[in-house]
């Protein structure tokens, strides 16, 4: 029975290919509707002047050129970069020390729990909503309380040098996500492991470098990627906190508001396309990147 | 003895760390209800405190902000949650019978090319949203041109998509990539010979996946749906760019639009309106936590 079972797995029927491509039609419709031409239109008006009311104009490599000598492209870049690489490790760090301290048996733990990912549930707009409210100058919480400390808070979204600390703030309060993932691969790692280690006699934080961290790695890797991905398109929160009719704080200006700006507002699509295709390679040679740093780093169990 | 008490205090101090650190996270959305409830003196006010001044008018100062809120004028957050539920729930049905079908073509049927079709759709995953944005506007726009021409839009104006809700939820009955992945991954651990023994019984593949593989992958179903329900709810770049008129508006829209109209919106109504868009959630999040943490832990792990 099983044999049979088995050799007819390896050998596929006559026309199942035809049936497979039914089966996945859907999305093969979709993604070539609504993904695969709109990212051949977008790489096609890169290479054009399309001021979207006049059909498109071939320019070549023009677009990509003026990035160069842009300085609110150079501007919107630093800032974004500047945003992933302090965001990043923060959050991730913060994460794997939450989980950590929330994995061993302590009270109200489900509690605490949830109180750390309900905030990631919040809309984007209503935390930016939520936290123009705290972080203002003169009314905000912070800095009510800070002034009871004897401290004289700054203007969070307003002062140019507070603007990128009140940014990495808000995206810390999102780690809840993050700590479950790592709570789950933390709770994935087999006492055997942890027993063994003591009876080599390592102490507790070699036992974290040595046998947690490599154990929770792949979840590590898999939380770096997509909050690269998600930090590369940072758009809402300064979207409404630092777009203001009277110009942007400029240093509240992101990657992809200045992409918008120039898509919908100055209708520059050409522009636009190939800011959008630059995004897209950024985060392929960043995920490509840690894929192939993480072949070493990462430490996949044999099952 | 006394490492046992040695213990006992670590977990002490770690809890009380942990304890100041849930307090810290949920600190906001108190706020935010707190203020929410006050009078705008009181709320512009230096004062930290929980309650309005006096607390007997909680209830009364409440029901005036939330309602002027609701019934507010120029910004109709009735009609934008009604828009939303429909965007929701269109988009949520579409999605998970979509995502679930593919997945079952991905994992149940062997045919050549599976694997291949399948690494495509890991790869899309990666492509972000701004990306494509810009462009999307001009497929629809490009459908609407197409289907004028055509003389399809005078027979049938129900079929016109910009200036409607449907670039919001019709790409949702395409499948999403990250579904799709949930679900093959969960069809892959049902056991073989429940289909196989199907098939003997004489089960077409198709009444296969609607009778034996989606009533055992429930669970599963209920993260994707779920989540999908969660991201169109918060979703703003999409309503953003599709939406231009104001009766279509979401919630996530109008909120934005509550907040930027003319003269300043005082912070305990904006703090009310915010409370509103938020509350739903944290409620669906109370009721079904089990699924929201099992969910996120499957989707980080796999």
């Amino acid at each position: 029975m099983r044999a049979q079972g088995s050799a007819s797995r390896v050998r596929p029927r006559f026309g199942s290919t035809a049936r497979g491509l039914l089966w996945v039609s859907p999305w093969l419709v979709g993604s070539a509707a609504f993904l695969f031409v709109p990212m051949a239109m977008s790489l096609y008006y890169s290479l054009t002047d399309y001021p979207l009311l006049e059909p498109p104009l071939w320019s070549g490599l023009d677009n990509y050129r003026r990035m160069a000598d842009d300085p609110v492209f150079l501007r919107v870049v630093k800032n974004t970069a500047l945003f992933c690489v302090l965001s990043i490790p923060l959050q991730t760090i913060l994460a794997i020390v939450l989980a950590v301290l929330l994995n061993g048996r302590i009270p109200l733990r489900r509690t605490i729990q949830a109180c750390i990912f309900i905030p990631t549930l919040v809309p984007l707009i209503a935390s930016a909503m939520v936290w123009m409210w705290l972080f203002n100058g003169e009314l905000g919480l912070v800095n009510r309380v800070l002034s009871v400390l004897g401290v004289d808070g700054p203007a969070w979204l307003v002062d140019r040098d507070w603007v990128m600390p009140s940014m990495v703030l808000m995206s810390l309060w999102g780690v809840g996500q993050a700590m479950i993932v790592f709570l789950a691969a933390l709770q994935d790692v087999p006492r055997q492991l942890y027993e063994a280690a003591r009876i080599d006699g390592m102490g507790a934080l070699r036992q974290f470098s040595s046998v947690t961290l490599p154990m929770i790695s792949p979840a590590i890797l898999f939380n770096v990627i997509s909050l690269t991905i998600a930090c590369v398109q940072v758009f809402a929160i300064p979207y409404v906190m630092f777009r203001k009719p009277d110009g942007t704080n400029p240093a509240g200006h992101f990657y992809t508001m200045y992409l918008y700006e120039n898509a919908f507002v100055y209708g520059n699509m050409g522009y636009a396309s190939a800011m959008a295709w630059v995004q897209l390679l950024v985060v392929l040679v960043l995920t490509g990147v840690m894929l192939l740093a993480s072949r070493r780093l990462v430490h996949y169990r044999r099952v | 003895m006394r490492e046992a008490s040695r213990i006992s205090v670590g977990r002490w101090l770690t809890f009380m760390l942990l304890a100041c650190v849930a307090v810290a996270f949920i600190a906001p959305l108190v706020w935010m209800v707190s203020t929410s409830i006050k009078p705008e003196s009181q709320a512009a006010s230096g004062a930290i405190r929980l309650l309005p001044d006096p607390a007997s008018g909680a209830p009364s100062q409440a029901a005036a902000n939330y309602s002027s809120v609701w019934n507010d004028r120029t910004v109709k957050f009735p009609l934008y949650l009604r828009n939303t539920l429909v965007v929701a729930l269109l988009s949520v049905a579409g999605m998970t019978l979509s995502s679930a079908i593919v997945a079952f073509g991905l994992s149940r049927v062997r045919w050549r090319g599976r694997g291949v079709v399948f690494a495509l759709v890991l790869t899309t995953m990666m492509v972000p949203f701004p990306v494509i944005m810009a462009p999307l506007y001009l497929v629809f726009k490009n459908i609407d041109d197409g289907m004028r021409a055509a003389g399809v839009l005078e027979r049938a104006p129900w079929m016109q998509m910009l200036g409607t809700l449907k670039p919001l939820w019709l790409p949702a009955w395409f499948g999403g990539a990250f579904n799709i992945f949930l679900l093959r991954q969960f069809f892959m651990t049902i056991p073989r010979e429940l289909d196989e023994a199907a098939t003997i019984d004489g089960c077409s593949s198709w009444r296969t996946f609607w009778r034996v593989i989606l009533p055992l992958s429930r669970p599963a179903l209920a993260v994707v749906a779920l989540f999908h329900f969660i991201y169109v709810w918060n979703d703003f770049v999409g309503p953003l760019i599709f939406l231009t008129n104001r009766d279509q508006f979401t919630l996530a829209l109008g909120l934005q639009l509550y907040q930027s109209q003319a003269g300043n919106t005082p912070w305990n109504l904006l703090m009310a309106a915010s409370t509103m868009v938020v509350a739903p959630l944290i409620l669906l999040f109370l009721l079904a936590q089990r699924t929201f943490v099992q969910g996120v832990a499957s989707e980080g792990l796999k």
